[in-house]
This record gives C-alpha cells, structure tokens and sequence, in this order.
C-alpha cells in the first residue's frame, strides 16, 4: 500500500515540472520585452529596469526559468505591479470568498445530482428518467453566467426577493451572506449536478444488475434497502473521484458567477488582472489553481483506494 | 477492417450496409439526435445567410430606438445604442459556430497526431507526452484559456487558439488510449507482418478504426469550445466590440437587466439552443457509433 502511494506521488513529480514550465512559457507568449509588457500602462523606467534585474531578461530561457522556480518554491509568486502586494497575499485574501462559494455550490449539487442519479436508474426508461435526464441535459448546455442573468431577472428584479449582487462576509452577517450566496452557488451547483446526475444514474445502472443485488432482493429485501444499503453503497465509491475531478469545474465556473454577482473572489481576482495586465497574478492564479488540483486528484485516489478493499494488496 | 478479404466478402454481399451506414440508420431512429442535427443545420444556415435574413445592419446604432422593447420593427427589441438585437443575434451565430469550429480543428490537428504517436510509439516518448497531457489537464479548462487568451491579448482569433490549445490534451489522452486498444489487434499485426511502415500504419490501419468515438469527442468538444468562447467574450476576451458576439452582448445586457431584460434573454438562448444541439447530437452519436453504449 505504500508502496502504491510512493509511485503515485513520484508520477506527480514530472506532472508539476511541466505544469510550472506551461506557466513560466505564457510570459514567453507577450509580444516584445516583457519587462515593458509587465510594467503595464505606465510603462516607467525605473519600473522596466526593475522588472529586467528582477526577471534576469539577460540570461537564457532556462536560467529564467530556475530562478523563477527557485522563488515559486520559496513562495514567491511575484508580486502585483497593479495592487504593490505579493502574489501569494492576494490569492489568501480572496480564496476564502471563493471556497464558500464553490462549498456552497457542491453542497447543492450533491442534493441534487445524486438524489436525481438514483430516482432516474430505478426508474430507467420511464417519465421519471427521461425528466431527470432532460434537466441533466439542460444543465450541461446552460452558460452559467446567463442563469445568473436570468435568476438575477427573476429573483432580485421581479420579485425583490434577493440582493443581485453586493458580498457580505459571514462574520458579518450570515444571513445576508447566504441572501447574497445561494443564487451564485445555485448556479455555480448547477452544471456539477448535471454531471454527478448522469454518472449516479450510470453506476447505478451497472451496480443494480450484479449479481449480490439479485441476492438481495431474492432473499425478500424491500426494493429500499437494497437500492439505499446494497447498491448505493457501492455505487458511490467513483463518485468520490469525480467529486475532486469536478473541483476545475468549479474554479473555472467561479471565475464567471463571481464576474455576474460582483463577487470579490479567487475568480474576480483573475479577472482583473488580466484587465490590469497584472500578469504576475495570472500566473500565481493559475499555478495555484494547478496545484491544488493536483493535490485533491491524488487524495482522491487515497480515498478511492482506502474504502475499495480489492484495491488493496 | 481494410484488408483485402473483408473488402471481397462486402463485394459479395452488397446489400449488407457499410458500419458508417449502419451508424447512420441508428443515428435516424433517435429523436433527440435528430433535432440537435435540425437546429445546428438551422443555425448554420442563419450564420451563412445573416446579411440577408438580419432586417437591420447589426453594428448600426440609432439614438432614437434605444432599449426599444420588442415590437413589430424591432421582433427582439433593441440595445443601449439603439442596434436591433436580433440582427445581432443572427451574426452572433457567425462568431459562436466560427468559434466552435475552428477550436476544434486546432486541437485535433494537435492531438491526434500526438495522441497517435504516443499510443504507436510507447516507451519513453509515451512516457513524456502523457506527463505533459497530464499537465495541462491539472490546469482547468476554462482558466487555461482565460490565461492564454490574457498573455496572447483579446481578439476571436486568439480566443479560438487558446479555446483550441486548452481542448487538446483530451484529444491526446483519447486518442492514446484508442489507439492502445487497436494496436493489439489482428489486422494491425497482419499490416505489419506484411511490410508496412509504421506511418502507414498508424494512418491507414489504426486512425480509421479509432475514428468513431474521435468523432463523438469532437461533437461534444464543439458544444465545450461553444461555451468557452461565450464566457471568454462575456470576460471581454473574445469577440471585440462592436462586432456581435453573443457573450459581449449578454456582457453588456447584464448592466440593464432592470429596464432591458430582452438584451439578455436572446443572445443567452441562443447559446443555449446551439449548445444543446451539439450535446444532442453528440449523445446521439455515441449511442449510434458504439452499440455497447446504451
């Protein structure tokens, strides 16, 4: 078993490499020095000459490359040009707003999309399943931020029900913090619970013909238990790994329905910098991104691999 | 699949219909498959003809019809600067279809081939290019184009090349294990036995037989690049102004959606539709093309 977790975290090794050389090689993709690219609109001398001592434009790619690393692993992400904070600060800052949201947005999709998966398989081929998988579909094909738009349309501007945008912290006021919430992580939840809907459904489907499922319910168990105990059970197993796979999902998603309902997170952050040219951002942003994904994809793995038992040798 | 006796046996039977044919007819019997195909094909025509169909110049502004709600002039209202809106709709379908597209190609014309090598390769070669998949699969999808889109500078073209770059490491990892499962095959051994090259094949024995579920990939990948190029436009990454595009049209709408709730219900529907054609048809066709997938 250990042994399993050694080479798995030695795979991991040549993954980060290149993930931090896709990030370092985006800088590369500015037209002309990116000193000045990087000083932004101001484009100050002084400025320029810092970013040139500081990026060592004098030295090869590769040599570049090793002292951007050498920082990264000291945590050094840069430093915003636009804002004068180190890169790493900021993203401290606002990941918290964000990790309610996506929390939030899980929570709901897991109520949804599992619930859904189930009901749709035992009920597979009738009115039920075909409703359950038309709102799958409608799920997958909506942009999210024009659910937004239209909940935005339908909650905050007909109805006057819930704030359309304007975050408040939860130590603040939760109430107002979930007023504020739960129409962005509805809409964040909902394309996730698409997704985990159709795959419930699917391991459903497979687990209900097994054969320890036929002993169940020749042995007179009611039709309940041996969906809840005997085939959920073990149908849920792949849902914990596509519960970390769907984390990108999530950011990627975030960086939107934080755009429609103001919200100042992790995907705002992003967002304004790359409208400020504070390239420094995006890429403390997206190698942060990178690697907590990475880091959720192989305790997902753990995970998946402690509560299999045949997994274990 | 290709070789000489399966193509004699279908010379001599000539009314047992070809496996595309056979997809075909499996495609036709599903409804949903059938409508996504219809809306696409309406959509498509919409694009193609737009300077005819649009009653009004898309990009013509006029400060006395502005958010003009939806009236017999107007059918889907007017904007902020008074252009109708469902003129913009129609050559929004232009950027949206473009978008969808052209991403695509770009990474299928990057990922088969280097999906092909490291299957048909193996070794050290598969080793290093599955590192690299890996890679840029860890950076999600969406962020991926959002950061290329930044560092290349925000125009449709660059859009599509970042939305094309980020799809294709699944187009690898697809092809890569396809193309392991072929490669063991009979007929691939008999290729080689007989001489071929290794570029022959991989070209002409192994891409053929891993087609169909490239094709599904594709489809779904479509209705994916469609999306992406929306919310990199909703961003201000994508499509500039004024061009139409159907993301900077809901970008704006979202600061009037108070007194303008048309400027965003139609680009926004819009997307929609298109994008659930796609993953109709895409659905539809992996039922068809594998009949193990019910």
């Amino acid at each position: 078993m250990l042994n399993y977790f050694l080479k798995r975290l030695l795979t991991l090794v040549p993954t980060v490499f290149f993930v931090t050389v896709i990030i370092f090689g985006l800088q590369q993709l500015l037209p002309g020095d990116p000193a000045i690219m990087l000083a932004g609109e101001d484009q100050d001398p002084t400025v320029i000459a810092y970013l040139q001592k500081k990026m060592h434009l004098d030295k090869p790619l590769p040599v570049r490359y090793a002292y951007w690393m050498g920082g990264v692993l000291q945590g050094d992400l840069g430093e915003s040009l636009r804002i004068q904070k180190p890169v790493l600060e900021l993203i401290q800052e606002k990941l918290p707003v964000t990790l309610e949201l996506a929390g939030l947005a899980m929570l709901i999709a897991l109520l949804i999309g599992i619930p859904a998966g189930i009901i749709s398989a035992v009920t597979k081929d009738t009115l039920w399943d075909y409703v359950a998988n038309g709102v799958a579909l409608w799920g997958l094909s909506t942009p999210n931020f024009w659910l937004g738009i239209l909940l935005i349309l339908l909650f905050s501007v007909s109805l006057g029900w819930l704030p359309a945008s304007g975050y408040v912290s939860p130590w603040e006021d939760w109430k107002a913090n979930l007023a504020a919430m739960i129409m962005p992580a509805f809409v964040l939840g909902n394309a996730i619970a698409a997704v985990l809907m159709r795959h419930t459904r699917s391991a459903m489907l497979q687990v209900l013909s097994v054969d320890y499922v036929r002993t169940a319910r020749a042995k007179g168990l009611s039709e309940r238990v041996v969906v809840l105990k005997h085939a959920l059970r073990n149908a849920l197993t792949p849902i914990i790994t596509l519960g970390a796979l769907e984390f990108g999902t999530l950011l990627s998603g975030a960086v939107l329905t934080e755009q429609v309902f103001s919200i100042p997170g992790f995907g705002k952050l992003i967002v304004d910098a790359v409208f400020n040219r504070d390239y420094a951002v995006v890429q403390g942003v997206v190698l942060f991104t990178s690697t907590v994904y990475i880091v959720l994809n192989l305790l997902a793995d753990m995970a998946y691999f402690l509560v299999n038992p045949r997994l274990r040798g | 699949m290709h070789t000489a006796s399966t193509l004699a046996l279908a010379q001599a039977t000539p009314r047992e219909p070809t496996p595309a044919r056979r997809a075909f007819l499996r495609l036709r019997r599903r409804r949903g498959a059938m409508l996504g195909l219809l809306i696409v094909f309406l959509f498509v025509m919409l694009a193609f003809f737009a300077p005819w169909i649009a009653p009004f110049d898309p990009l013509e502004t006029s400060w006395s019809a502005v958010r003009k709600a939806p009236s017999a002039e107007y059918l889907f209202g007017t904007d902020e600067i008074g252009r109708d809106v469902l003129s913009r709709v129609i050559w929004g379908a232009r950027a949206s279809l473009q978008a969808g597209l052209v991403s695509v190609c770009i990474a299928m014309a990057l990922g088969v081939p280097i999906g092909l090598l490291a299957g048909y390769a193996g070794g050290w070669v598969d080793a290093l290019i599955s590192r690299m998949t890996d890679a840029m699969l860890a950076v999600p999808f969406l962020i991926l184009a959002i950061a290329l889109a930044a560092f290349l500078g925000p125009s449709l073209t660059n859009a599509m090349i970042a939305i094309g770059v980020s799809s294709t490491p699944i187009f690898i990892r697809l092809t890569r294990g396809q193309v392991l499962s072929v490669k063991v095959e009979d007929f691939v051994e008999a290729a080689r036995a007989v001489g071929n090259p290794h570029w022959r094949i991989a070209l002409r024995h192994i891409l053929p037989n891993i087609l169909a579920p490239l094709i599904v990939q594709a489809t779904l990948a479509i209705a994916a690049a469609i999306i992406a190029e929306a919310s990199l436009s909703f961003l201000g990454l994508g499509q500039q102004p004024p061009a139409p595009s159907w993301g900077s049209m809901l970008n704006t709408a979202k600061n009037y959606v108070d007194n303008a709730p048309w400027m965003a219900i139609w680009p926004g529907l819009s997307i929609f539709l298109l994008v659930l054609s796609f993953n109709l048809l895409g659905d539809g066709l992996r039922d068809a093309l594998d009949p193990r997938h019910k």
